[in-house]
């Protein structure tokens, strides 16, 4: 009887062991044992224990007086930041004075034939009645305006991330440090971005861009070295025989076999980059956004809407031309010179003709005015359904049912867990979904925010995130396996996607408090709003992407629409969830941040205070838990895959 | 031959840096806005700030500057404190509505001297705690503020849990309602919208409704024609009560609004900045111009037209 025990017990061991998530939680769960009675005896099991913060407010205080009194004498500042500075200016400057110079006929023009080139004739028109549509909206200067930083940005974005995607490209050493550096810059809110750069640059568009530059360049330093090591191995052999020197290879092979990954990480920053001359009205960007924002003041939709359409134009435009450029990746050939040639002496023939004719400036009078009609839908939306709907009572009895019933025992259930339990819990999450690595990244970014002692804030902002996603899963898969499921819906819903993605959020927060109150309810909204579409996309994406022999076996086999979906099709597009999942948290952050606008507090409500008061410690400080806030919720849904696959 | 390709990319490289740089000391505290003069005009940079008092100022000043003197000016959206930092490098050439900020006004104007003291707006503005005026009327010992508590249950929000709701605007205004709400002891709840729209449409909304809520505001403000608001009385303010801000007691001083201009500008910014300084109107002046574009939503430049067609004997005096 021992004799047959004893190797089954050997044996249902290593069983345990090799179920790989089981194993992980049981040394996680040893680990706890072990550990969590000594931090319970020395640090209590509160919130995290005082004795494990840092206050820094006093060196962040002092280091922001001593900028603010040496901005003008020290030489770091006159010899160093002082020429960046003055670069960026003449650049934008240089810019805009010849966006001016062509006048509107003549950007029209220029816009549209370079689309016509690129995209070809439906793309042209559409960028024509784009321009148009900006100056109909007289918006035409401020648009000029937002284009001109757009350019100097999205110049020296792609400059500094092919450099950075190169370097990270040919050496495997950068690579390796390159690219988790990379990954989380990808992930952070763009509101975190904006303090230090104003610190040292002070409000206006030096500073502006710069941010911009900083949130725009990584996916183009990603994409160049992602694009440069997928070359097709033989192509690179068959040229290295042929006696090409690592240059010629460089030039001649590897970067145009990386073209669309070039093009790819172009598009990206141009998305990138607009999104953030939004936000970055905030620190005197001017243009475009800081119309959104004044309109914001006087709580006028209206008008920050005629400012919000041009954005999304813009970014719809610039999406399409630059995406069509990447598919249109082998068209070359001498006639294309000389059309170009044409093109840009159809601009200058345009521009001239405007000027000779006095037509220089958008005219006055051609001018529409939509505020006012936005406004009155506005009005009569919240007037009836801000309270006292029958039934279903309004708007606002649902957010404060939702802020009592779904926030409230959310934040206070976060509170009142043991500090250590939180860690514990994000280390089990990240290590189940993903590697060691993940995990221990995601524990120690968590233990960051509790150090830096903004642990209660955090958890805030923690909880309106979580609250969120699980609203936008719900409503953004449905609405993705209803995509998928049908083609009417999948057309219907693409430019509805597509405006909500770029519309910036400055336009829809106020409506968004006039419905539901001011406090975290809106701010969820608002995230859920902005998170929904990519989820959508995602999911609607990886549904279609499931083997059809896969479901046309079960069709066989007589599943039911519902069984195919539940037991085939969900099952087989789970990476696309799990990414759906990790996009939609990410997207959430973003904006539950922002909401710090509409009374949500928190985080975000400390970093606008540290925008607004000049207050560095506290700005800086929440900004730092922002980051580690960030980098905790991307590494806890990041599927293992990424990190492994990579290229 | 791949020696002096390098070379010759290198040479070109550091003279390119070189030529975009400039060779000497670059002082970032002297560079203008890429935007300003584009038209080739005399030009300026006006900061605005979040409330719609503010844009009135901005908005009569520019309507003025532009249409009766040859001006083009620009405007920038800024908070206060901000402001005076742009101020300082000359980003912005003015501030038309400080609400008193000492220790910038000690390190900028006194120490630094590179912002100066531009005269008074003519408004003088106050802070304080208000309830609704139908409120007030139904309950008239909700003025003073020791009856408070009694009230704090129908101030409740969701957001306040238990406790009464009193509601805060925009991060960037000064406020002491933390340190009050503890040390008067009240059973209330700061909630902080955030953002001065924020606020505004909640009022307008408890407005509609005809609730009860308590809320941070300030006077002189449109939205009082709007919303008919009631003070409530805190303990008085007395000179130096507010030293501490941890352990404030007292109301909100009463605060004569005024004018900064960065100092190069003052100096040397012609009649423009004369213009400047002698820009001065009334409470009464700034709140037509707001209600204009706050509640009629015309544009600002519209609003300015309007109110200076309506007013030439009050303006002429502002010229140079």
């Amino acid at each position: 009887m021992a004799t047959i025990t004893a190797p089954a017990a050997r044996r249902a061991l290593p069983g345990l062991l090799k179920s790989r998530p089981a194993a992980k939680l049981l040394t996680l769960a040893v680990a706890a044992v072990i550990l969590v009675p000594l931090l319970d005896s020395r640090w209590g099991s509160g919130h995290w224990p005082h004795a494990l913060t840092v206050s820094l407010t006093g060196p962040l205080g002092d280091a922001s007086d001593w900028v603010m009194n040496n901005r003008d004498s020290h030489p770091l500042f006159l010899y160093f930041f002082g020429h960046i500075s003055n670069a960026v200016v003449l650049c934008v400057r240089g810019v805009y004075l010849a966006l001016l110079a062509m006048g509107w006929v003549g950007v029209t023009a220029l816009g549209a034939l370079v689309a016509w080139r690129v995209a070809g004739v439906r793309l042209a028109a559409g960028t024509a009645v784009a321009f148009l549509a900006c100056g109909a909206l007289g918006m035409w200067l401020p648009t000029m305006q937002t284009l001109a930083l757009m350019v100097a940005a999205v110049l020296a974005s792609v400059a500094v991330g092919v450099l950075l995607g190169l370097a990270a490209g040919l050496s495997d050493r950068l690579d390796r440090a390159l690219r988790p550096v990379l990954d989380t810059m990808q992930v952070l809110p763009a509101f975190a971005y904006l303090l230090p750069v104003v610190l040292v640059f002070g409000i206006g568009v030096p500073a502006a861009v710069l941010a911009t530059v900083v949130y725009a360049a990584p996916p183009m330093a990603r994409l160049t070295a992602l694009g440069l090591r997928g070359a097709d191995p033989e192509v690179l052999e068959a040229v290295r025989s042929l006696g090409a020197t690592p240059r010629q290879r460089l030039l001649t092979a590897r970067i145009p076999l990386a073209r669309k990954e070039l093009l790819l990480g172009l598009n990206q920053t141009i998305m990138m980059a607009l999104s953030m001359a939004v936000i970055a009205s905030v620190i005197g960007a001017g243009g475009l956004g800081d119309r959104v924002y004044q309109a914001l003041a006087s709580v006028d939709v209206g008008a920050a809407l005629a400012a919000g359409i041009p954005i999304v134009l813009l970014a719809i435009v610039l999406d399409r031309v630059t995406g069509a450029a990447g598919r249109a990746a082998d068209n070359t050939g001498e006639s294309r010179r000389t059309v170009w040639l044409l093109a840009l002496a159809g601009t200058a023939v345009a521009a001239v003709a405007a000027r000779l004719l006095g037509r220089a400036e958008w005219p006055a009078g051609a001018t529409l005015n939509i505020a006012e009609p936005v406004n009155h839908a506005v009005n009569w939306m919240t007037a009836h359904l801000y309270s006292g709907v029958p039934v279903i009572g309004g708007t606002a009895d649902w957010a404060a049912h939702f802020t009592t019933w779904m926030l409230d025992p959310l934040r206070d259930g976060l509170r009142a867990l043991p500090w250590w339990s939180v860690l514990l819990i994000v280390a089990a999450l990240a290590w189940l979904i993903g590697t060691w690595r993940t995990a221990l990244t995601a524990t120690l970014a968590m233990a960051a925010i509790g150090v830096l002692g903004v642990w209660d804030s955090s958890l805030d902002t923690l909880s309106q995130v979580l609250a969120a996603v699980a609203v936008t899963l719900v409503l953004g898969i449905a609405t993705g396996i209803a995509a998928a499921r049908s083609d009417r819906v999948d057309r219907m819903l693409r430019p509805v996607l597509d405006v909500f993605q770029t519309m910036p959020q400055f336009v829809y927060l106020i409506p968004v408090v006039a419905l539901f109150g001011v406090g975290r309810a809106p701010a969820v909204v608002a995230a859920v709003v902005y998170a929904l579409p990519a989820v959508v996309r995602i999911t609607a994406q990886g549904l279609r992407q499931v083997d059809p022999a896969a479901l046309e076996s079960a069709r066989s086999l007589g599943a039911t629409g519902r069984q195919q979906l539940w037991q085939v099709q969900l099952p087989l597009a789970r990476r696309s969830l799990l990414l759906a999942v990790n996009q939609g948290v990410v997207l959430v952050l973003a904006v539950v941040i922002i909401g710090g606008l509409v009374g949500a507090g928190a985080l975000g409500y400390d970093v606008a205070f540290g925008l607004a008061q000049g207050d560095l410690a506290t700005g800086l400080v929440a900004g730092a838990a922002i980051v580690c806030l960030g980098l905790m919720l991307d590494r806890v849904t990041q599927p293992t895959g990424r990190a492994k696959k990579g290229a | 031959m791949r020696f002096r390709t390098t070379l010759s990319v290198s040479v070109a490289a550091a003279s390119a840096l070189a030529l975009l740089t400039g060779c000497g000391a670059a002082d970032m505290t002297k560079q203008a806005s890429p935007f300003a003069n584009a038209g080739g005009a005399r030009s300026m940079t006006l900061s605005v700030q979040s409330w719609v008092g503010a844009q009135s100022n901005v908005a009569v000043a520019k309507y003025l500057l532009e249409h009766k003197m040859g001006y083009r000016v620009d405007t920038v959206q800024v908070d206060e404190i901000p402001a005076w930092d742009a101020l300082s490098q000359g980003r912005v050439d003015a501030l038309l509505e400080d609400w008193s900020h000492p220790d910038q006004e000690k390190r900028y104007v006194h120490d630094k001297k590179t912002v100066s003291y531009a005269g008074g707006l003519g408004v003088t503005g106050h802070i304080g705690w208000f309830v609704p005026t139908y409120f007030a009327k139904q309950h008239p010992d909700i003025t003073n503020w020791k009856n408070l508590n009694k009230y704090a249950s129908q101030f409740r929000t969701a957001e306040s849990g238990g406790k009464g709701q009193i509601m805060d605007g925009s991060p960037a205004y000064v406020t002491h309602d933390k340190a009050l709400v503890k040390n008067l002891k009240l059973n209330y709840q700061v909630v902080f919208a955030g953002s001065e729209a924020a606020q505004i449409t909640q009022i307008k909304q408890f407005a509609k409704e005809k609730k009860p809520f308590l809320t941070y505001w300030y006077t002189p403000q449109w939205l009082f024609k709007k919303v008919p608001m009631t003070e409530v009385k805190l303990p008085p303010y007395k000179e130096g009560c507010d030293t501490d801000a941890a352990k404030i007691t007292c109301a909100y001083p009463k605060t004569p609004l005024r004018k900064f201009l960065n100092a190069d500008f003052a100096r040397s910014g012609g009649k423009g900045a004369a213009f400047l300084k002698k820009f001065q109107w009334t409470t009464e002046d700034q709140n037509e111009v707001s209600l204009m574009i706050a509640e009629q939503k015309l544009s600002p430049e519209e609003a300015a037209k309007k109110w200076v067609d309506a007013h030439p004997d009050q303006w002429k005096r502002w010229l140079p």
